[in-house]
């Protein structure tokens, strides 16, 4: 019973900083927009989140100054593709490119220095029931956090008026411009939200996965995140589900290669990028009746006055 | 009082000719004040970039060293992007490449094979790499799964393969347990243009590649073809041109020229198989690709500038400790600015003044 509590700990863990962009990533696609700098945005949140934890001892104040890091880098995209109408795809490769870049030069200084990971919740007696015990009640505060935000974030897309015009930015951007509604200005909000829990996500890595900064430690997540969006059909429901087997399949290729399988490593570590491949295929296989995703995705908007 | 953008009534070619201009002006103004606040002399700083490695033989052999892949790769990608076809895998093309050509030069080792071995490692590169880029293509096509995120999954996988054959069954025996294949053979080397120098066969066949693609798009109906799907879809299905085959095609000649690319690389200046081959010279290329225009004759001279900040950074770090990361950072300004000034072509800003009058004819 130990095991398969710690196997969902691990899973749990692996799932969240996956959930957490992904969240982010399908609030900006909702509204229209393809924000391909996912990677980029999460690796510059991961060395400011750690310099910040590390500068001042708070991990409060790393993951804070992680969101502020993500969103920043998602106002240079906004000013990009909704600012000068550049083609999405290119800029949110540069995007990628240049956040590589920083987060390089920001944790620098960082390599090889630790701090004290997040603590994780502890309530007499609850955290302490057997299996579950430690699941709900004894995770760090980015694994609530996560929940609380997709949840969130389900409410304001299917539940108020806002997070209609933001699907309506998404599906027609004509027709919401022509009913006045600010498309570029929606959409730039959109594009920061993403950029927040791209950053949040990035910040969770040394803050809580692995107390200390490596480069290049987000390892493609960026990129799985945005698969996991295709493969929720922008819907925040389907995207935990999506999360969660996914850091199920992150956990079990570690579990398999400590087991002593006799398969290279190499195989297994490659598990996680050959499952969203073969997701993806899947997926797009079955919804050949009609595209779910949103109808102005990733297309150009020039406001004609 | 507003700042807007307003679409030109037909694309500017003043602007189209100055923006990569702009763009790496606008890149060196932006560079200088971060120099300064790494606490470095930006001029000092600059001259190392991009003056320095102009001024002596080696040098200036090793930028035609390190423009030779991103050359080949960045025309592959160029086809792909005029189709709107966005190949992001080239990275791994290249690695698997690599990977195919080096496993004739392991099998062959120390045995009598004759010339034929390093003709065989080029044409078997370019194969494992156009099928290596198929896979993304054919799931695209057949069924409709977004070709971004499948070729760069991809990436991670070749990574991985290479890591995997190098520490296991192709590492040298008497390598100290280093992860890499033996030194290749002479016959399964890339020979040197000048005795004792760095410039490689490799840099012809990139001129050739370059040469190629601008007979292909300049003066053939599949570079037509190419051209119109990619910039207007609808006329082109009107036209009777198969835009899935384009993707298929133009995924397969990429594919085949980062395979190219990465052998040469590999039976060149590397000299054997290991880990780490490539500073991410398939991703660069998409820089290289844009800042040329997705024009042959562009991207070698984008080739060449690229391969200078590698070369410039390189230099930098061991003369005044600039961290190599500079030079990514450049690399990401310099493609944000050329998508921006690229914008300049086909819009313009104009200042708009609201009033009653003109929100009246809104819409």
């Amino acid at each position: 019973m130990e095991l398969v509590e710690a196997i969902i700990l691990a899973v749990l863990a692996a799932s969240t900083p996956l959930l957490i962009a992904a969240t982010g990533e399908l609030v900006t696609e909702r509204s229209g927009v393809l924000n391909l700098g996912v990677e980029g945005m999460m690796i510059v949140g991961a060395a400011c989140g750690f310099a910040g934890a590390w500068l001042t001892g708070s991990i409060l104040v790393g993951a804070l100054l992680g969101i502020v890091a993500g969103t920043l880098m998602s106002l240079v995209f906004a000013l990009m593709a909704l600012g000068l109408a550049v083609n999405q795809v290119a800029t949110g490769l540069a995007l990628t490119i240049l956040g590589i870049g920083l987060s390089g030069l920001i944790g620098a200084g960082f390599v090889g220095e630790r701090i004290t990971p997040a603590v994780h919740l502890h309530i007499p007696g609850l955290t302490d029931i057997p299996v579950i015990g430690r699941v709900l009640f004894g995770e760090d505060g980015f694994v609530y956090f996560s929940v609380a935000l997709i949840v969130g974030v389900w409410w304001f897309l299917y539940r108020t008026r806002a997070g209609l015009i933001l699907r309506a930015c998404g599906d027609n951007h004509v027709s919401a411009h022509a009913l006045g509604y600010p498309v570029l200005r929606i959409r730039t909000f959109a594009v920061m939200f993403g950029g927040a829990c791209a950053g949040l996500a990035g910040a969770y890595l040394p803050l809580a996965y692995t107390p200390f900064f490596i480069p290049g430690m987000t390892a493609g997540r960026g990129w799985i995140a945005l698969a996991l969006v295709v493969f929720s059909s922008w819907r925040p429901g389907r995207l935990v589900v999506g999360a969660y087997l996914f850091g199920a399949v992150t956990i079990l290729q570690l579990h398999a290669q400590g087991w002593g399988v006799g398969i290279p490593s190499q195989f297994m570590s490659a598990l996680p990028y050959l499952a969203t491949v073969i997701v993806l295929v899947l997926l797009s296989r079955a919804r050949t009746g009609g595209s779910t995703a949103p109808a102005a995705l990733g297309t150009v908007f020039v406001p004609d006055r | 009082m507003q700042l807007v953008l307003e679409k030109r009534a037909e694309r500017s070619n003043t602007i189209a000719l100055v923006s990569p201009l702009i763009a790496i002006g606008l890149t060196i103004v932006t560079m200088t004040i971060l120099f300064a606040i790494l606490g470095k002399n930006p001029l000092l700083a600059l001259h190392a970039y991009f003056i320095a490695p102009l001024t002596d033989g080696y040098s200036l052999q090793e930028i035609a060293v390190k423009a030779t892949p991103l050359v080949m790769i960045a025309i592959g990608l160029s086809l792909c992007y005029l189709a709107n076809a966005w190949n992001i895998g080239a990275e791994g093309q290249f690695l698997i490449g690599a990977v195919a050509g080096s496993w004739i030069a392991v099998k062959t080792q120390g045995t009598d094979a004759g010339a034929w071995v390093l003709p065989a490692m080029l044409v078997l590169a370019a194969a494992a790499g156009a099928l290596y880029a198929l896979i993304p293509a054919i799931c695209k096509v057949k069924f409709g799964a977004s070709e971004i995120l499948t070729s760069l999954m991809l990436v991670y996988v070749a990574d991985l393969f290479l890591d995997y054959l190098v520490r296991g069954p192709w590492r040298d025996p008497h390598g100290f347990n280093f992860p890499t294949t033996a030194e290749f053979d002479p016959v399964a080397t890339v020979p040197l243009l000048i005795e004792g120098g760095r410039l490689h066969l490799g840099s012809i066949i990139a001129l050739l590649v370059v040469a190629a693609a601008a007979i292909l798009l300049g003066r053939t109906i599949k570079g037509f073809e190419i051209r119109v799907v990619g910039a207007a879809p609808r006329a082109a299905r009107f036209g009777g041109f198969n835009a899935n085959q384009l993707i298929i095609l133009t995924f397969a000649v990429s594919g085949a020229l980062a395979g190219l690319a990465g052998i040469i690389e590999v039976a060149g200046p590397v000299g054997h198989l290991q880990p780490g081959i490539s500073p991410g010279y398939g991703f660069t290329a998409i820089i290289v690709a844009f800042l040329g225009r997705l024009n042959p004759l562009g991207i070698l001279i984008a080739g060449l500038f690229l391969a200078l900040t590698f070369i410039g950074g390189e230099q930098a770090q061991i003369a005044m400790k600039i961290p190599l990361d500079v030079t990514k950072v450049f690399q990401g300004i310099l493609l944000f600015y050329v998508l921006a000034c690229d914008s300049l072509i086909l819009y313009r800003f104009k200042l708009v003044f609201p009033s009653r009058q003109v929100t009246r004819g809104a819409g």
